[in-house]
């Protein structure tokens, strides 16, 4: 059981280590040349996506993902699960801010049922508010 | 129970072989990095919410950053970590004094980053591009141009942070390194500080297109 | 004898300097259960002077200012220095190791680190109290968070460092739970605590840096008037809602977990029966730490958040209680035809059921979107969340802490006297808090200084119920401590269950166990168990 070698890891060969960083330094370049082109809303997707292979390259051989136990990368793909859901779910809200459904922006129905003379339920509480169509023409909801 | 003789001098008591221990150590040091990630997270968050509402200002700011130095900072730090994985190889070979010329060379490097970002920050401050109330800088179009200005130094100055705790951590495991405490056998400090250091990295790989690049 | 050895881990070593550089797992566990107990009562006496007030309508004892800051406190001690390290903490650093079979958690230092962590941060939020008590409420929402004059950026300080102590201890038990388990304890062959404080522990490392962040935002708001969250330099004060609840929903399981897990142990030992449905209660700790992340927008159906987020966390937040049902299920299951002994810590585990069952039914009321719009911010909401996190989480805590004094402290507390505190514990918390849950509906808000007089006389049968509660614990208080220098001599395993830490010695010498632990049964193999004897 006494072995020399605690750590039973895979010493990688220095070129693998130049040629990684030789790419990463060539995608920097990529980075930043392609920036000078305009895709449209694809400009983010573009840059991100080099930036992901990049991270990947990093992950993979400088962090060691491709030659350790699969759990280092399930916990990083945890991690940018989870961030990825902060993102999205919160952006479910603040890119529809402004929203509003038809029915909620369509005017009062003066009939409804909740605005028929309320009998006295609670103590002391009597709901005799006539009912009136109120204007609720959207007004800007947004958070800013 | 294993007899004292086989019990090497850095194996911890609660540990039952070294093998148990690094790989301990290790999980450890991803699940730490995975909240670091997230601390993170959260002004990718905010990045994300301001940019979507405010596409002009981040495009019309963002020219005032110097891509020539954000591109040398990120070859920089490439390079840093290509230093730092190969002070772990040196190690794993049991060459002591290539660790330290790699780690040292990481730290440099690592000084070099701050160095430029010093440049970057005091040229901002000088024109009034700042967060907030601070703002005061004229010359860009939009509402709130300060929006951009203040996830810019939020961001890069949390990666900051997060660049001298590293070098704090590298001045550590360099002096435990030129004291002798590892070997082939064992380098799990280097190693941590190694995966930590990657991270510093790989945020700011994010960072320099994500704020100087804008489209 | 050796059932209680000579010399223990308690006693091994004296003096304070022995305590506070410990790295004795056992002890570290202590030091915590000491803090987190004085968290506790300062919390309930913010508590008990809150009811108090509130007892008749109007000012009885304090300016309405001052009831804001004594509800924030009350809040922000109970949830950040009381509830979430409570079971990890005290009782999860005690028996973890021991459950596994191993002699310490993975990284000892790390463990002792987090408990100074703690105490730093405690004494921080300590200070922030004295130098002028926040009043924002424990949820801090900007933009009143931002502008109040009060001591909000020593608080939210406070609850920065109080966010790495958890942070280092989810590390902690992650890779414990992960790589030091005796040789052959695989992964379903662990008890079931242990899985709740893993489930627990991931939650804890994905949430806590969000708070981290989302304290660090505010406070740089306050002070470097970013306007992140100003709408008027184009924020957004409903994104902080966001960043808040992004870990305190998360939170409320890192809360329960544990708690569940808990009561899996008592409820199969005190019924001597196997553990009905052991890979669902396992596979659904897991369920709700990952769903736990998917909902937090529930707090938020009524704060301007949009009609599609709402929809959308609404119906999301209805598959979260799946796997609390199925837990539910799989005790009651454990219980029938179990050959059941009614001690202690298994009228706490009763009490859970029957409480936490209402807590979490209400949940779901709260989360159904059209229905919150009405219960929000009311005591319906308040009663919710006490029926759960006390009703819950501190039952279970408790059903552990008497499930485990043996073990911790070598020594037996009076089984009468606890029984009487269980029961004025559980009718003293129920008219407490189910008085809140009929107000709630009636329209009572909460967080109100003042009330109609229509609600006064809910309002005082709910005071009442929190003095009889108070009283439960003070006679608590009275048997345990009686119990660390009367009790009886405690018994390797005065319980006869089939957990791990019940080999050992009560209480356990240094190293936990004299040999590493040969696993010979499960650890619910009660029947196969009996039968071997007979």
């Amino acid at each position: 059981m006494a072995e020399s070698h605690s750590q039973k890891h895979h010493i990688l060969p220095l070129s693998v280590y130049l040629a990684v960083g030789t790419a990463l330094l060539v995608l920097t370049g990529v980075t930043v040349w392609v920036a000078s082109y305009d895709f449209g809303a694809f400009n983010l997707v573009v840059a991100m996506s080099i930036a992901a292979f990049k991270a990947a390259l990093v992950a993979a051989y400088f962090m060691h993902l491709l030659y350790d136990s699969k759990i280092y990368l399930l916990i990083l793909l945890t991690a940018i699960a989870f961030l990825a859901v902060f993102i999205i779910f919160t952006m479910f809200d603040t890119m529809t801010r402004d929203q509003i459904y038809e029915i909620k922006a369509a005017p009062i129905e003066p009939d409804a049922v909740i605005y028929r003379e309320a009998v006295d339920t609670t103590a002391g509480v009597t709901d005799t508010t006539a009912a009136e169509v109120i204007d609720t023409t959207a007004g800007d909801t947004s958070g800013h | 129970m294993s007899s004292h003789a086989e019990h090497p001098k850095f194996l911890e008591h609660h540990f039952v072989e070294p093998e148990q221990q690094a790989a301990s150590a290790k999980l450890g040091m991803w699940v730490f990095l995975l909240t670091e990630i997230l601390l993170f997270g959260g002004l990718f968050v905010v990045y994300a919410v301001y940019r979507a509402w405010n596409p002009d200002i981040f495009h019309n700011a963002h020219v005032h950053l110097d891509v020539m130095l954000g591109a040398i900072n990120t070859v920089v730090l490439i390079t840093s970590s290509l230093t730092m994985a190969l002070a772990i190889r040196s190690m794993q070979l049991g060459r002591q004094s290539e660790t330290i010329t790699n780690l040292v060379i990481t730290l440099l490097l690592a000084g070099t980053f701050l160095v430029i970002k010093y440049f970057e920050y005091s040229h901002k401050i000088h024109l009034g591009q700042l967060p907030g109330k601070f703002y005061t800088f004229e010359g860009i179009e939009g509402t709130n141009p300060h929006i951009f200005f203040g996830v810019y130094f939020m961001m890069t100055g949390l990666h900051g942070i997060h660049v001298l705790a590293g070098m704090a951590t590298i001045i550590w495991v360099l002096r435990r390194t030129i004291r002798g405490d590892f070997s082939a056998a064992y380098y799990t400090p280097i190693e941590m500080t190694g995966l930590y250091w990657h991270l510093v990295d790989l945020i700011w790989i994010f960072l320099f297109p994500l704020f100087y690049l804008v489209g | 004898m050796s059932d209680s050895p000579a010399v223990h881990y308690l006693n091994e070593q004296k003096g304070w300097k022995s305590w506070l550089l410990t790295l004795d797992h056992k002890r570290i566990g202590i030091l915590y259960l000491y803090s987190i107990m004085a968290a506790f009562l300062l919390g309930g006496v913010f508590a008990v002077l809150i009811r108090l007030e509130l007892l008749h309508p109007g000012q009885q004892y304090m300016e309405a200012d001052t009831y804001n800051q004594f509800f924030t406190l009350h809040g922000a001690i109970m949830i950040f220095l009381f509830i979430i390290p409570s079971i990890p903490a005290a009782l999860g650093n005690f028996v973890l190791p021991l459950m596994i079979g191993a002699k310490d958690v993975a990284f000892p230092r790390l463990n002792l680190l987090s408990w100074y962590i703690y105490i730093v941060g405690a004494l921080v939020a300590l200070y922030s109290i004295f130098a002028g008590a926040v009043d924002t409420g424990w949820t801090f929402y900007t933009p009143y968070s931002t502008e109040s004059a009060t001591t909000v950026v020593p608080m939210t300080l406070a609850v920065f460092i109080l966010g790495f102590s958890s942070i280092f201890t989810g590390v902690n038990f992650i890779a414990t739970i992960h790589k030091l388990r005796t040789p052959g304890m695989t992964w379903f062959k662990m008890p079931l605590f242990v899985w709740g404080l893993y489930a627990t522990a991931i939650i804890q490392v994905l949430a806590t840096p969000v708070i981290g962040i989302t304290t660090l935002l505010l406070i740089l708001e306050r002070t470097m008037l970013i306007g992140i969250f100003d709408p008027a330099m184009g924020g957004d004060p409903v994104l902080f809602q966001h960043f808040f609840w992004f870990y305190s929903h998360p939170a409320v399981y890192i809360m329960i977990l544990p708690g569940m897990g808990i009561i899996s142990e008592l409820i199969s030992t005190f019924s001597h029966k196997k553990i009905f449905g052991y890979k669902a209660i396992a596979y659904s700790s897991l369920g709700i730490a990952f769903v736990s992340f998917l909902v937090w927008g529930h707090h938020m159906f009524v704060a301007g958040q949009s009609e599609l987020a709402a929809v959308i966390f609404s119906f999301l937040t209805f598959f979260v209680g799946i796997p609390s049902g199925i837990k539910v299920f799989n005790w009651v299951a454990t219980m029938y035809k179990g050959s059941i002994t009614l001690q202690t810590p298994m009228w706490y585990a009763l009490s859970f059921l029957f409480l936490f069952t209402i807590g979490g039914l209400t949940g779901i009321f709260l989360g159904t979107l059209s229905v919150d719009v009405h219960l929000h911010d009311t005591y319906f909401v308040v009663a919710h969340f006490h029926y759960v996190m006390m009703g819950g989480t501190v039952m279970a805590f408790l059903g552990g802490l008497h499930y485990w004094w043996p073990k911790m402290w070598g020594r037996m507390y009076n089984e009468k006297w606890a029984k009487i505190s269980v029961a004025l514990i559980f009718i003293g918390f129920n008219i407490t808090f189910f008085s809140q849950f009929i107000m709630g509906s009636q329209g009572m808000p909460r967080r109100y200084y003042n009330y109609l007089d229509q609600y006064q006389p809910l309002h005082a049968f709910s005071t009442y119920g929190s003095w009889i509660l108070g009283l439960g614990f003070i006679v608590m208080a009275v048997y345990l401590i009686h119990s660390l220098f009367k009790g009886k001599q405690a018994p390797k395993n005065p319980w006869e269950s089939l957990t791990m830490e019940w080999v050992t010695n009560s209480p356990p010498i240094h190293h936990n166990f004299e040999e590493t632990p040969k696993l010979t049964h499960e650890p619910y193999d009660y029947d196969k168990v009996l039968a071997e004897k007979n």
